[in-house]
């Protein structure tokens, strides 16, 4: 069935057309939204605002995983370790894991399910219920009005998301090895601390989670404004904005940790 | 929600992630005992590091005084020198001896300094004289394996 | 009252994509009137509001507003023109995260530095105006769909414009609140001097409160006049419009071939 292979490939071709495109659209809305930031800055009210709605009510997923997390990675670090003698490094193993990787990635993850879908379904039903082309007739671009600020209070919530993440999990694991299994408090801290570096473990955390949370919000206020107006619309929108970032968030992680930590 | 809660609410969580990033620099990082701004420098030439790494400790007498800052290969003298940092307040001899000592038996290999005799200090850019390199298991094991079998000829 | 031409339309074209919208539109609305674009669904008025608003460009033909042509305008100057018009979005579009009384002060705060105080007896006059003083401190969630109406209307006078344009304000309203839009949107036009253009399709109201009427049939206007022309106009378009006829140059069946045919009964039988 010749005819039919012909069109799987116009498919295939299509479609790869399309996710161009989309790159394309979404790369020149991005710096749209750069552009238009000024407003943003200059009433930082309105940065705050968002930031209690991005940020705050993110509060609760983030301190209640990064524990478990922490715990978990206490006690299977414990069992592992014990095997070799050496247990008083499961500080170590529960630090390094938790800023190098662990915390902003996984807090990356909560924080796009969390709070990206969110602004996305937020900006959807605005523009929906046309109260972004309402604002736009008033004379007020919604850019700069309504998408600028998500970005900005995502972009400065996920690194302090990040690391309250890394904070409760050495907590969680400290909990664990310490208080429940009996390691030597003394030994799990010093390990830990002569074996973590500022520079190349804590910074490069940083880092990664700052570029985590230009990504994930940046397709999240994308996502929304680009929906197509109705309810499925926007529920579709909200379904990639997770599945789109927590793609993003893992890629970029293996990109970023090649750089930093191979010597590049 | 009225703006002064709003604000508050706001406050707290920039409050709390920064205190957050505070203690991953302070309690889990070593930022407080790592900072390059009072350090000086000292060169080591050794013959072999086995396997030393960039940020590996400097001690003496098990306390850390200082971390390897760079490991290079002189193509002048075909051995490895080595760049450490040495906290300022530490100040060593200029016959002190460095050695490439490991933690353990499987440990993480660090930089030993004993102090020697002399009245000099090391200064800023110096280079320790004294060095003695890293034992590589490999080597030990051929060598003691080599002593064996020519005791064996001996009979 | 003046006969002064706010907007005029020449010859507009519109097309959305290969499908053409519009197709050499003329029309001229005056200072101080309300006028009524009518026609059935999908027969490009809302396209026509939005080519007035600048919020699309048309293919052919312009659109002049007190003297300027709207697409040809700098996006700085689209948005001052902007400032003096308004727009009543079919279910009001107010901004769900701001209570009413903040919706209706919006563009007070965006655009203008009066001190906080003389925004509030502002935003309570323009509610009083619509008579939802008393609710200034609900958020829109706690609205009827009239009273939204009734807000986004206080909105869009929050600036005094010279131009408003409602979109479908009758729409899915209770005869009460349906005739308490009405009567505002009269009232509210005489007192501000403005102009007002709806479309809507709902004619009984409409015809009660507009001065001039144009009917917008694929694309072209198939008919215009006053309301007293329209009731009594022969023409066959505009009677079964204004009569709600279910047959007529509007037919109910959407093309198609014939009856029989599709039932498979026509040919096989010779």
């Amino acid at each position: 069935m010749p005819k039919r292979i012909i069109a799987g490939i116009q498919r295939v071709g299509h479609s790869t057309i399309e996710g161009i495109r989309r790159l394309g659209h979404a790369t020149r809305f991005f710096l749209l939204v750069l552009l238009k930031s000024g407003t943003s800055l200059r009433r930082f009210n309105l940065v705050i605002r968002e930031l209690f709605y991005v940020g705050v009510l993110s509060l609760i997923i983030i301190v209640v995983s990064g524990l478990f997390v922490g715990m978990v990675l206490g006690l299977q670090g414990y069992e592992t370790l014990q095997k070799y003698g050496s247990e008083s490094a499961v500080g170590t193993l529960v630090a390094l894991s938790l800023v190098r990787e662990l915390g902003p990635v996984v807090a990356a993850l909560l924080f796009a399910s969390r709070a990206g879908s969110a602004i996305t379904a937020e900006i959807g039903l605005m523009k929906a219920t046309e109260q972004l082309s309402a604002m736009g007739m008033m004379a007020v671009d919604p850019v700069a009005r309504v998408v600028a600020p998500r970005f900005w209070a995502g972009v400065i919530s996920m690194p302090l998301l990040a690391a309250i993440f890394s904070v409760m999990g050495v907590f969680g694991g400290y909990l664990v090895a310490v208080v429940f299994i009996g390691v030597d408090a003394g030994s799990f801290w010093s390990q830990m601390q002569s074996n973590v570096d500022f520079r190349i473990d804590i910074l490069n955390g940083f880092i990664k989670s700052c570029f985590f949370g230009v990504a994930v919000t940046a397709i999240a206020v994308f996502e929304g404004y680009d929906s197509p107006p109705t309810a499925e619309g926007v529920s579709g929108a909200t379904t990639r904005t997770v599945v789109t970032s927590s793609l993003v968030i893992l890629g970029l992680d293996f990109i970023l940790t090649a750089f930093m930590f191979r010597g590049l | 929600m009225q703006r002064a809660t709003l604000d508050l609410w706001v406050g707290l969580f920039v409050m709390a992630g920064i205190a957050a990033l505070m203690v991953l620099s302070l309690k889990v990082g070593n930022l407080d005992t790592y900072n390059g701004s009072d350090t000086y420098v000292v060169r080591g030439n050794f013959e072999n590091i086995g396997g030393l790494k960039v940020r590996a400790p400097v001690k003496s007498s098990g306390v850390v005084v200082g971390r390897v800052a760079n490991i290079q290969f002189s193509t002048k003298t075909y051995d490895a020198i080595v760049t450490m940092n040495i906290e300022r307040r530490y100040q060593f001899p200029k016959d002190t001896f460095a050695s490439i000592l490991t933690s353990g038996l499987l440990g993480e290999q660090y930089i030993g300094l004993d102090a020697g005799g002399d009245e000099a200090m090391l200064k800023e850019g110096d280079t320790i004289m004294k060095t003695n390199s890293a034992l590589v298991l490999e080597e030990m094991i051929g060598r003691f394996l080599f002593d064996k079998a020519s005791d064996d000829n001996a009979f | 009252m003046s006969s002064e031409t706010l907007v005029e339309i020449s010859d507009l074209n519109f097309s959305y994509n290969t499908r053409r919208i519009l197709n050499g539109v003329n029309m001229s609305m005056n200072r101080g009137q309300v006028i009524a674009i009518m026609g059935g669904s999908g027969s490009g008025k809302t396209t026509l509001l939005k080519l007035i608003g600048g919020e699309i460009t048309p293919s052919s033909g312009y659109v002049k507003v007190s003297g300027q042509v709207i697409h040809e305008l700098s996006r700085d100057a689209l948005f001052a023109m902007r400032r003096k018009m308004g727009m009543l979005f079919q279910f009001g579009a107010l901004f769900t995260d701001l209570s009413v009384f903040d919706n209706v002060a919006f563009q007070m705060r965006e655009h203008t530095n009066l001190p906080e105080s003389m925004i509030r007896d502002l935003v309570l006059m323009k509610l009083h105006a619509v008579g939802l003083r008393g609710a200034h401190h609900l958020m829109p969630a706690e609205l009827s769909g009239g009273m939204a109406r009734r807000v986004a209307l206080a909105r869009s006078i929050a600036l005094d414009p010279m131009l408003i344009m409602f979109d479908e304000p009758f729409t899915g309203l209770d005869p009460i609140s349906l005739s308490v839009i009405g009567s505002l949107i009269r009232r509210l036009t005489d007192a501000l001097e403005m102009t007002s253009v709806i479309v809507t399709h709902d004619v009984q109201e409409s015809l009660s409160i507009v001065d001039y009427v144009y009917f917008i049939a694929d694309g072209v206007i198939a008919a215009h006049g006053t309301p007293d022309d329209v009731r009594a106009s022969k023409a066959p378009f505009v009677h079964q419009f204004v009569h709600g006829e279910t047959d007529g140059p509007v037919p109910f069946h959407y093309p198609a071939q014939t009856y029989l045919k599709d039932l498979q009964l026509e040919k096989t039988v010779a």
